[in-house]
């Protein structure tokens, strides 16, 4: 029973006016022509979407997704054990160390990514770790290269798994796991076949989020991988601030929200087949 | 007994993953050498640095002000609406709600593209305003999320007994409902400001030439070059980001602030 029904008429006003028209500029202009000096000319114009075509930016979306994949599973591994644990602390336990998961989640990514940027530059910590080791003789490029990128979105994205997956396994009815070891199962079989199984919904939130945010990424390459590892958020963000094609970065933009919504509509099949 | 010793090494092992890069970053941001990773010596020098700095206080003028201006638009906005949600799963509370859940479930560059083009086609250099709606936008369903499930706990038959004893509508919200929220409502002032003052993507967009704040100011010098300063300046807002955190989830009982 709601009393105060119409309360909310400011806010829906609010993002209809500042959420709804943007999203809905966003698809005009990929339909307008480019001006001559960058912005937009408004005639109906397909040459856009015909761009989308280019081998070339077929090459950086199959990038971006291959590195969301890599970064999806990566996370998964890595954050599933510290759900488990966590989950399994005594409770008053857990609330401060899930408060140590949300702290770097909510500080700022440049910040984030500046740390990796000085512990991997050539004359960075690491680097001086490395030859004071004598592991090598003169500085080497860590920074720049394809494994900072996969280092920045591991670390970026993590929390966005630790947290969901924790969630599930919070609730988890572990009178189930136990009853499974009950009966002769051991404990990878019981983990295999009743936790694994009964931690999905957070397993696969997860991996939505991070696959979501790491295809809209343009950050972390931009920081991290110098110039030279080029995702579909870099592509668009040129087109937008350094080229001023604003139809072809609608159209990319777009294409974009397609492959998401395409990986969501997936995953959502796999849940119900499961 | 393996397994006893695999989980905590595993969690306290990627904990420090997760900190081991930020403490790094702190405690170079006390070191006298200017270049390289040899300590020289314990110096306050870039954190002074920064004070005398005019680029970085005024942007970290700009970010404070967009901040408070944004937040407390998206509190009001975003507490109103929650307030108005009704209980029964009506097609139209749907509606609402996946409305509301927008902004979090799209990537964060559809949104700084969206406002690029909003601002950009109306050819208006709004400066901060520009910034305000922005983060206004993005924060109402930050604010709107926490008091929602803050209500949702709240007993609706509290406000009926106010009605009974003869309090209008509008009596029973202000002194019974909205007391009770009071919590909820200033964790998520409290995490709205965080997103605001941590806001990058959307306000590097969003901004004009003439407008930084405090992540765009960063993200100029750390393009630049790795720079002590930039340590000092990255210690610092982790320092307000830790500090605000605790606080909101201190408020909300130390329960998970996960909102996202």
């Amino acid at each position: 029973m709601s009393r105060h029904r119409r309360l909310d008429w400011p806010a829906l006003a609010w993002q209809s006016v500042f959420l709804g028209l943007p999203l809905a500029f966003i698809v005009a202009v990929s339909l307008a022509a480019r001006g001559p000096y960058g912005g937009v000319e408004w005639r109906l114009s397909l040459a856009a979407y015909g761009r989308l075509f280019d081998p070339l930016y077929f090459e950086v979306f199959a990038r971006s997704l291959a590195l969301a994949a890599l970064n999806t599973v990566v996370c998964a591994v890595l954050a599933y054990p510290l759900a488990y644990w966590i989950a399994r602390a005594p409770k008053r336990r857990q609330g401060p160390l899930i408060l140590l998961v949300l702290i770097p989640f909510w500080t700022n990514v440049l910040v984030r990514l500046y740390a990796w940027m000085f512990i991997l530059g050539r004359s960075g910590p690491l680097n001086a770790l490395l030859s004071a080791l004598g592991l090598t003789g003169e500085p080497v490029d860590l920074l720049f290269t394809r494994g900072a990128v996969i280092v920045g979105l591991v670390y970026e994205h993590l929390p966005f798994m630790v947290l969901p997956l924790y969630a599930t396994l919070e609730k988890l009815d572990w009178a189930l796991v136990d009853a499974a070891q009950d009966l002769y199962a051991t404990p990878a079989q019981a983990f295999r076949r009743v936790t694994l199984p009964l931690s999905r919904p957070g397993l696969t939130a997860g991996s939505i989020l991070v696959f979501v945010w790491t295809l809209g990424d343009f950050v972390t390459p931009d920081i991290l991988g110098g110039s030279k590892l080029v995702m579909a958020g870099n592509l668009i963000h040129q087109q937008y601030l350094v080229l001023r094609d604003w139809p072809f970065g609608s159209a990319l933009s777009l294409a974009l929200m397609a492959v998401v919504a395409g990986g969501l509509a997936l995953s959502r099949r796999q849940e119900a087949r499961a | 007994m393996r397994r006893s010793l695999f989980l905590p090494v595993m969690g306290w092992g990627t904990l420090a993953f997760l900190y081991l890069p930020l403490l790094v970053l702190v405690a170079f941001s006390f070191n006298a050498s200017r270049f390289g990773a040899a300590w020289t010596g314990f110096t306050w020098d870039w954190y002074a640095k920064l004070l005398a700095d005019r680029k970085i206080m005024a942007s970290t003028w700009n970010s404070t002000v967009v901040a408070a201006v944004s937040t407390a638009l998206a509190t009001v906005l975003g507490t109103l609406a929650a307030v108005a949600r009704g209980r029964e799963a009506t097609p139209a509370r749907k509606a609402k709600d996946a409305f509301f859940y927008v902004p979090l479930l799209i990537p964060e560059l559809m949104l700084a593209v969206g406002f690029l083009l909003f601002f950009g086609l109306f050819k208006a250099d709004l400066g901060l305003l520009a910034l305000i709606v922005a983060h206004t936008t993005l924060n109402v369903p930050i604010v709107w999320l926490i008091v929602k499930a803050r209500l949702e706990k709240i007993d609706p038959r509290l406000e009926d007994a106010a009605v009974d004893l003869g309090a209008t509508r509008w009596q029973a919200l202000r002194k019974v409902t909205l007391p009770l929220l009071m919590p909820a409502i200033a964790a998520g002032a409290l995490m709205a400001f965080v997103i605001s003052i941590d806001c990058f993507l959307i306000s590097f967009f969003v901004a004009g030439p003439s407008t930084t704040t405090l992540p765009i100011q960063i993200y100029s010098m750390l393009k630049f070059a790795i720079s002590p300063e930039v340590n000092a300046l990255s210690t610092l807002l982790f320092l307000a980001s830790l500090v605000l955190v605790v606080a909101a989830w201190l408020l909300q009982g130390g329960e998970d602030a996960s909102s996202h």
